[in-house]
This record gives C-alpha cells, structure tokens and sequence, in this order.
C-alpha cells in the first residue's frame, strides 16, 4: 500500500471512521476493519479487502478522513483499492450495479464527451438487466425538460477518446 | 616549555569504533609542550582517573587535555582529579572527540584526522591556560513557590519544615487550586476538600510561610541563590487586616450573576466573592471587571454593610520585591473547552460539559449541592454518556499526547453518578484503559464490575442536540466497528489536559524552556524532572505535563528537596568562567576607554562603572568593572569591546586565537 | 463584466434549472458567464473510482481549456465539478510527474493558473456586495440550509467555509431575508452517486435529511449540488417510504432562493421543473 502513501500505519483503531461513515451499515467490512486488515499486511486479508463490498458501497463522502484523529486519507485508499479491485478482476458481485453504473457513465463521455443520460440509462440496463427499475421516472424527466433526448456531441471527441485510451493502457476497464 | 599530559579517552567503543585513538595518541605525542601522550578504553573510571593523577604527579605536568566526550559530561570528574593531584583544575580541557568527531562520523582516516585535529587545537590552548579560582556567593535562604494548587502547597510546607521561609503566591483569591474543585479523588473516593483543606491551613498558619494570594510574578532578575523578584500584588479592594471573613458583603452584593469560574461557569458569584466556602485566605475580593462602582461609579453596599469598614476601593496594586534562593513553579494545569471541539457541536450543548464542570455537578458545595443535574433544565440524567480522549492523542486537533488522568477520572464520574443515580444508565467511549498507578487498575474494573458501567470501546463521531436529547454516534469496534447510538442526557467531554493561559510568558519571565505545548521543560526527562535547565528553579506538579495528584506531591517533596539543599550551604561556588576588565599599571591602568558599551550588552547587568582614583582621591578615569557574582559568562561584551579590554577567563582572546590557528596550519 | 462558466454535465439535462437560476441572477446583475468552448465531462464520481489517471486527466483538460480561452475566473456550480477540479489543481501542483502523465495523456499545455469558485463563492464575491438594494421580496421562510458533503470536505485541498456546522450558505439565506435553522444534517451524505445502482441507500441517508430538517420546522431546504437537489427532490417517493410518511418540503438551489428573493419572474427560475412542488 506504499503507492498511495495513505499512512495505514497511523490507525489506533478508535472507529471514529466507522461511526460517522453514512455507509457502514451496508458494508462488509466498516473502513476501521478495512484499515486494521490493511494494517497487517496479510496478503489473504488485503485480498479479502479487495473482494469486499465495502469499497464499492463507499460514497467518497469524505466524512472519515475529516473526523480521523490521525488524518489519514481513506477515500484515496478507497480509490485505489477500487481501481485495484476491477483490474485484478476481484470485485464484489454484489457491487455489479454499482460497478455497472460507473462504466455506464464512463463509456458514454468516452463516446460523446458529455453525459448522455438516456445513453447511460440504456446501457446500464442493458448490463444490469435492471428494465424496469426507474422506467416510470423518464418521462417524469422529459416532462420536467430534463431529459435530452438528442446527446450533446463535443468537437473534440476524438481528444477525449484519446485520454481514455492513454489512461487505459496500464488499466483492463 | 609547557608540560601537557594529553590522555585519549575509547570510551568502550564509542569513540573506538570511529576512530583510531592509539593514532591520535601516538600523533599528539610528538607535538611540542606535550611530555605525557596515551590512549585507555574509559577514562572516566578509577583507574583512568589514576591514570592522569599519577601523570600529573611523576612528570610535572602544567596542563592536561582529556580526549574524550562532552564537557557536559565529564569536566567536573577530570577537574576533580587534577584538583586532588595537586593541579589546578582550570590547567584542565577536555577535546570532544564523541559528540563532535565519533558519533557523528563514519570510521575513516577523515574521521581519525579531524580528532588529531581536535586534540592538537585544545592542546595549543592550554599552552595560555592560566590557574583560575572557584568564586563564592552567598546564598539567600528564602524560597518562592509560585501556584498554591496541592503541589504548590505541598513544596511550601516540605520547605518550610526544614526551617526555610517560603514565600508562596497564587494567582486566584484562595490557594487550593483544581484539587478544591474536586468532589472525590481516585482511586480512594476519599472527598477531596477533606484532605486539601487541613494543608491549605497548615500553610496559611506555618510560621515560616508568606502566603500572597491574587498576586503574581511581576519579574525576575538574577541567578541561582541571589534573585530578586518582584510581586504583583493585585488589589483585592480589601484592608486585609481590617477584614473578619464575616461575609456580610457577598450576601449583599447587587451584581449575582456572573459566572463563577470556581464552579467553571455552572453556578454563579456575586462581584465582592470569595470563591469557595472553605477558601484560604477566607476573605473577598472585589472583580473590578463587574462591579458596579467600578463600571458606573455607583453602589458600594459592600463598604455599607461592613461592619469594620474593610473596604478599600481606591486601593492599588502593590508591586513587592523580595531577595531569593531558589523558585519552585506550581502553576498547574487546565482543561480544554467543549467549545475546541467542532464535531460534538462548538460548545452550543448546555448539557455537553467537560469532566472539571462534572466534578462541579458531583461535588457537595457545587451548583447542584451534589447532584447530577443536566445544565439545561436541571433534570436528573438517566443517560449519561462518557467520552474518553476529547482532544487529547488527537494530532488532527494537535494534541498529540495522552492526558493521563481521564481514563481515571472517567471511572470514578461513572462509578459517582451510578451511585448516585441507581436507575441510570452510564456508557463510556474508549479506546483504551490507562490505569498504571497503584490501585487504579482495580478501580477501573470496580466501575465495569461492580457498578455496571458500560464501556464501549469505539469513538464518538457526532453528537448533535434533538428534542432535548443529545444523539451520540459511536461505534463499538470489538463488534466489528458495529455502531452504537445513544440517546443521552448528558455527555461528559474528557477533555485534554492542557498548559495554562499565561505559561509561555511566565516561562519567559523565570528564563525556563518550555515544550510545543507550552508546558514547562524538565532538565532531563529520566534523571531530572523536577529541574529546569536554569539553575535554582525547579518543577513541581502538573505544569511540567498532566499528572495526577499522588505523582504532584511527590514532585512537589522532591523539589522541596533540593532547594533544601541548595540552602544546606552558606555559600555557593561559581565557575571563575567569568569576564574581566583589564588592569595595567599606571598611567594607563586600564585599556577601557569607558564607552560603557558593554553595560548596555550585558544581558544580566553584571557590569558597572568603577573610578579609578590617585593618591589625592582625584578621579583619572572611569573604567568598566564586571561583578563576578552576576556575570554568566555569555561573552557578550568581549564582542562589543572597541578596544578589546575586556576578555573571558578561560576562552581568552589568546587562547582562541590560538586554537584557530592550531586547526589551519598545517602541523 | 464577463467571468467563465463550467456548468457540468446535471446543469445541462437532470438539472437544467440550476444553470437557468444562476444565469438569471448573473444576468440580473450584469454579469456575463462565457461557458468554456467545447468543455468535456468532469469525470465526476465515476472517474476517480475507477481510474485515478482518467480522474485527473479529464478535469485538467477542462482548465487547459479554460487557460486557453483566457479565463482567469471560471464559476462551477456542480459542487462535484467543483470538487473534481479542485482536487485536481492541488494534485497537478503537488506532483509534478503526475503533472506531466496527465497533460501527455490530454495533448493539451496546463499551468494551473485558472480560478476555480464554487456558487456561495461566486455569490459572496459578485452578487452580495450589491444584493441589499435589490431585495424586494425578502424569501421570509424558515429554512434548512444543505451543505452535503463535496463543497466543504476535505477542507486542507478545498480551503472553504468549515467541515462541521459550515454557515456560508446560512448567512447568504440570511442576506435574501430567511431564517435559516439550525440542525443536524447539514453535512451528511444524501447518497450521491448511489441514485440509480442503490435507490434504497439514498432512500435511507436522504430521509435522514429530509427528516431532520422537517422535524425542526423548515419550510425549504437549500442546496447547491444538482447531485444533492435530484436526491432530495427526484427521490421524494424512496424518502416518504422509508420515513413513513409524505413530506412535501421543497429542495430549492441557493440561486433559486435568491433570484426570488431579488423578485426573478418563477419560470425563469425553473421552479416548475421540481418533482416535489415548490410552494413557498
């Protein structure tokens, strides 16, 4: 865990994290546990860490790192572990939708270089296989006028494709 | 020619494993002025303290110079030696060949250099080394003890009963301190006041005893056995000697509602207060900050109703100054506020209180006569929470140390109000159990085994305020960091131990070091905890870090301790490392020119002016004089000296000249 | 005068009224907003959860754009876009290496040298010091002001108002005539990304808000994220069920409240495009 340089080292375990994480709850594992098993430096308890389900169900909120009486970075550890997780391909099945909502999101700015949300909408059905979840919500939407139903297209798609491509390379998305 | 003896120390293998002292041992004893040259693995010991007395008696030597560690260390041994070989002790330097050359360098012939390089500069300066002798000043057996917590007390009376006079000052209307705050004390749950009280009277009645209370530390000026102090002696609006203690005057007093800092802001005084029932001096004081008269010119009830007419209200601080030995500081401690603390709401809770304003609550002459009582609304809590570690071991607060004492206290609030409120419930938030003292650990197990207090080991994340309820969110993380919400009444912040408001300017007043956090520094943190690193004041109590009350009064005995010893001599010996003034022979008798620069450098005004008269009494010239009492030293009027006419004994111009050179020619 | 615009990707569909309510107070004050040319996806939450490169690629492409187009100043009222390019700027100054990785993946020059305000900052800056005179219909309602979580935390990289209690928003309610409450929930998480893949999860943290705030007599709530608006207002249903019962407090934006209180015409607020009726 050197690579983020979050100071693991540091938790005393009080569980301030874990009392004000809005998540914990619905987590395997609250970030205090996530810490200790990092802490050790098991390799079967870091390979437990990245097959949780805590690290998908973390909102980023920022809430432990700014009561952590250590100050140490959680959400960049969350990041990091996230990103680990899918490219050794060790993310939780129970995190699919949620898994399934980022490449949604992402693959349609990779396309159009702004959200297109009936794009996402539509693949994140079709990857989920969640039809019918949020359907009455659309034309809620597009009665309210917030629904495009034509995608806005950047010029420079191209440019924008090309970051993905480079950020991809050391990463299997 | 000179006879130096040079002796080059191993040091076990601290200075043996760097360097190659049989080398430097060798090399010195060619130089010119050496007679005596050689290397022994410790010194310091008997036999290599023989060593050199032996040297100094069959070869005559006229000097010697100790390779070896720090002066720090070693100067008095090596001196003493040459002083009981018959060799006069200032003939003696020491090269630092540990802390300057071997600890700091890898082994290399560099590192061998730079010790030849080392020996041969002290040994060219011993060559101008002249016999110097001890210089005596008398000692002034009067103690200060500034702070009249139980150490301040405690150190008074140790002093006192050895036959010293002990003046005491305390900064508040009565002595007593957080101790008279206190309803009960662990790990006995003896009440507090009953056993403070007897010692805050056995002071106010020893004969050896000055007692100043509302008085401070105006300055200080001088050095060990000779300071001179002056008091502050805040007007307490009062004819001391006129005034009964009758209390007429509080009774009567308009103004009743300003908070009262000895209840820490939970009940309230009048503006003519004596702070607590039990104070010493039992007399009153007025606020000036609140008191009508003051304020709008009108009232004086007070003045109306005394019957002795004790009431002074054009009275003036008075500024006392005293001749002393030796200082012990007291000043204690205090707590944080709950206001420090972001997360558990800025202070805007009534009913989130610190474990000071519980002690309030639980105390017999509190607020509340003894009960546990919510601030809010005066209910009886049947949910109390407990917070273990509010600010302190929290380097995100920036408080990085442990407070000590609350893991403590924190047991014996639960185990008070269990026993106060049987049907209520208690829960105490940890993250670990400090209970080293004799005893404690037992008391903490009394409160989860006996008492039913329960403790959670998790903190707190958010306390926020909801229907007259305060929400505590925590966790529990032996269960898996499972959270654990309370809807509680009260919650009592542990809050941290910190230094007090004035402590980095008194520190800078008494000339003490102090740490990051503004407590006062220990000469040593093993070997010297009650000492600063100025000679003649010492530490007593919580000032120097948290500390409970057992560990206070044995510091406070333990500098009582030495400042008796300080005063068990007549006459204290000064190192003659002092500045001297140069004196010729007539006409000249001096090469001072008598621009008194250096008066004004001198940071210890050590220096006067002396006239040089002739026969008739004619006044030729005024020259500078340095006393040797005062001077430290420091050397800083050599550096102002136009014409070079002052100069250090022991690190003359010459002999620093000398060593400088000794370093860049090459040999 | 002319300052530079980012709305985000929400201000342009699921939270159009938001960009409507603060081009119509800019507007009130004669204030121009050039949206930055041919401006991409922040990357938002998605981004940095997945690829920490991408995260820091694609906000950086945003303020070389920016840098380009001669911006100094560029206001973002998306509190994530304003999170994301944020953190993005201290990162890129921090890390020099990191610095370079992103602007080869990007092709595009970066000095770092763009603003970035968030809107309380954008209003506290250019709108308050002339809002007094203009208040001609004080929004006189007892209201809970909604913070969440990306406009105050981490505080070291943000720099912004306070991470507990924060009262930027509160005094700029003040300033438009409310009375602003005080309560428990002005930080907490209302679920944010976890809208569509964990419905559930906001119906619990946004009922917690919703809750809190109801409790203690608000009339509106106040926020300025589109991500917070959408799961306070589009998500009422998931709230109601899980507190049991129907709360009918409007969400409005900060811009909203204040372009009533400065008395802008309601449609060109947007106010009709809320799924929770705004009444007040």
């Amino acid at each position: 865990m050197e690579h983020t340089e979050v100071k693991v080292s540091h938790c005393y375990q009080c569980g301030k994290c874990s009392a004000g994480c809005p998540l914990s709850v619905e987590m395997d594992y609250p970030p205090s546990v996530i810490m200790r098993m990092l802490q050790t430096g098991d390799p079967i308890l870091e390979d437990t860490v990245l097959r949780s389900f805590s690290i998908w169900v973390c909102l980023t909120c920022e809430m432990c790192f700014a009561r952590c009486p250590m100050s140490i970075d959680i959400p960049k550890m969350m990041d990091f572990l996230r990103e680990k997780s899918v490219n050794e391909k060790k993310a939780n099945p129970k995190a699919k939708e949620i898994i399934a909502f980022h490449r949604s999101f992402l693959d349609s700015i990779k396309y159009t270089g702004r959200l297109y949300e009936i794009g996402l909408f539509v693949d994140y059905k079709a990857r989920t296989l969640k039809i019918l979840d949020d359907l009455a919500l659309a034309p809620k939407m597009m009665k309210r006028g917030k629904l495009n139903i034509i995608p806005e297209l950047i010029k420079d798609r191209s440019g924008v494709a090309a970051i993905f491509k480079k950020s991809n390379k050391k990463n299997k998305n | 020619m000179s006879k130096i003896g040079v002796f080059v120390c191993h040091c076990g293998e601290n200075i043996s494993a760097t360097v190659d002292c049989a080398k430097v041992a060798e090399t010195a004893a060619n130089y010119d002025g050496v007679a005596f040259s050689v290397d022994y693995k410790y010194m310091c010991s008997d036999p290599g303290q023989n060593l050199i007395k032996s040297a100094i008696k069959e070869k005559g030597l006229d000097g010697v110079v100790v390779a070896s560690c720090s002066p720090r260390m070693h100067e008095p041994t090596f001196r003493k030696a040459c002083a009981e070989a018959g060799l006069n002790p200032f003939m003696c330097e020491m090269a630092n060949l540990r802390e300057h050359c071997s600890w700091v360098h890898e082994k290399g012939e560099a590192t061998t250099q730079k010790a030849i390089d080392l020996v041969r500069m002290l040994v060219e300066k011993v060559k101008y080394n002249h016999s110097l002798s001890e210089i005596k000043v008398p000692v002034t057996k009067t103690a200060l003890v500034i702070g009249g917590g139980i150490a301040g007390i405690q150190a008074s009376l140790d002093i006192a009963n050895t036959g010293h006079k002990v003046i005491l000052i305390e900064k508040d209307p009565s002595i007593g301190g957080h101790m008279s705050q206190l309803s009960e004390t662990f790990p006995t749950l003896d009440c507090s006041q009953c056993i403070l009280t007897p010692r805050m009277v056995e002071v106010a009645q020893h004969p050896n005893i000055t007692l100043y209370t509302y008085a401070e530390l105006e300055s200080l000026e001088g050095f060990i056995g000779n300071f001179k102090v002056k008091i502050r002696k805040k007007s307490k609006s009062l004819d001391e000697k006129l005034c009964t203690g009758c209390g007429m005057c509080t009774t009567k007093c308009p103004v009743k509602k300003i908070p009262s800092e000895f209840n820490e802001g939970l009940g309230k005084r009048t503006a003519i207060y004596v702070p607590f029932p039990q104070a010493v001096p039992n007399k009153p004081v007025i606020d000036r900050k609140n008191c009508t008269y003051y304020i709008k010119g009108k009232c004086k009830v007070c003045e109306i109703v005394c019957p002795t007419g004790a009431i002074r209200f054009d009275q003036e601080d008075e500024i006392v100054e005293k001749e002393i030995g030796a200082i012990v500081i007291a000043t204690g401690f205090t707590v944080k506020q709950p206001d420090f603390f972001p997360e558990y709401g800025y202070g805007k809770y009534a009913d989130v209180i610190t474990g000071l304003q519980f002690e309030r609550l639980a105390s017999a002459s509190g607020p509340t006569l003894g009960e546990i009582r919510r601030p809010s609304d005066g209910k009886v809590p049947q949910k109390i929470v407990f917070l273990a570690c509010a600010g302190s071991r929290d380097p995100a607060k920036g408080i990085p140390y442990c407070s000590k004492i609350c893991c403590m206290y924190i047991a014996k609030h639960a185990m008070l109000y269990q026993h106060k409120v049987h049907d209520g419930k208690s829960y105490v938030f940890y993250m670990d159990i400090r209970a080293g003292g004799k005893q404690y650990e037992e008391f903490v197990r009394r409160a989860i085994e006996d008492d039913g207090v329960n403790y959670v080991r998790g903190r707190v994340s958010k306390i926020y305020e909801k229907n007259g309820k305060l929400i505590v969110s925590g966790v529990d993380t032996l269960l898996n960091a499972m959270p654990v919400e309370i809807e509680a009444d009260m919650v009592v912040l542990a809050t941290a131990g910190v230094a007090n408001e004035g402590a980095e300017e008194l520190a800078q007043k008494l000339h003490i070091s102090y740490d990051p956090y503004k407590f006062f520094a220990e000469a040593h943190p093993k070997l010297k905890p009650v000492e600063t690193n100025t000679a003649g004041i010492f530490l007593a109590g919580a000032c120097q870090a948290p500390r409970d009350i057992p560990e206070s009064v044995a510091m406070a005995s333990g500098a009582a301790v030495k400042v008796a010893g300080l005063f068990s001599q007549d006459e204290l010996t000064r190192e003659p490392i002092i500045a001297v003034v140069n004196r010729q022979a007539a006409p000249v008798y001096s090469s001072c020119v008598g621009c008194f620069l250096c008066v004004s450098a001198c940071p210890y005004q050590a220096i006067e002016k002396e006239e040089i008269k002739n026969r008739s009494g004619e006044v030729i010239k005024s020259v500078a004089k340095v006393n040797p009492g005062l001077c430290q030293g420091c050397g800083t009027c050599v550096a102002f000296c136009r014409t070079k006419s002052i100069d250090i004994q022991g690190y003359t111009h010459e002999q620093m000249y000398t060593e400088v050179m000794a370093l860049l020619n090459e040999y | 005068m002319t300052l530079g615009f980012y709305p985000g990707c929400s201000l342009k569909g699921s939270s159009r009224e938001y960009a409507e309510s603060v081009l119509a107070v800019a507007k009130a004050f004669d204030i121009h907003l050039e949206e930055i040319k041919d401006w991409n996806c922040c990357g938002a939450t998605a981004a940095h959860n997945m690829n920490k490169e991408l995260s820091l690629a694609l906000p950086a492409r945003i303020l070389s754009l920016a840098e380009k187009q001669g911006l100094t100043e560029i206001i973002v009222p998306c509190a994530a876009c304003y999170s994301r390019l944020t953190v993005t700027k201290h990162e890129l100054s921090e890390n020099p290496s990191l610095k370079n990785v992103v602007t080869d993946a990007n092709g595009l020059a970066y000095t770092g040298s763009v603003s970035v305000l968030n809107i309380v900052q954008f209003l506290d800056k250019y709108i308050v010091p002339n809002l007094e005179g203009k208040v001609v219909k004080p929004f006189d309602h007892k209201v809970a002001c909604y913070y969440g979580c990306l406009l105050v935390r981490p505080h070291e990289i943000l720099k912004f108002d306070r991470e507990e209690d924060p009262q930027t928003l509160d005094v700029l309610m003040l300033k438009a005539g409310a009375t602003p409450i005080d309560w428990a929930f002005k930080t907490e998480c209302c679920g944010a990304g976890l809208s569509v893949s964990r419905t559930k999860s906001v119906g619990r943290l946004s009922g917690k808000i919703i809750g809190d705030a109801h409790d203690r007599g608000a009339e509106a709530i106040i926020v300025a994220c589109p991500m917070c608006h959408s799961n306070l207002d589009m998500r009422r249903d998931d709230i109601n069920s899980y507190l049991g019962e129907k709360i009918e407090i409007p969400v409005l934006y900060i811009t909203q409240a204040i372009g009533l209180a400065i008395g802008l015409d309601r449609k060109l607020l947007g106010l009709q495009r809320h799924f929770v009726k705004v009444t007040v």
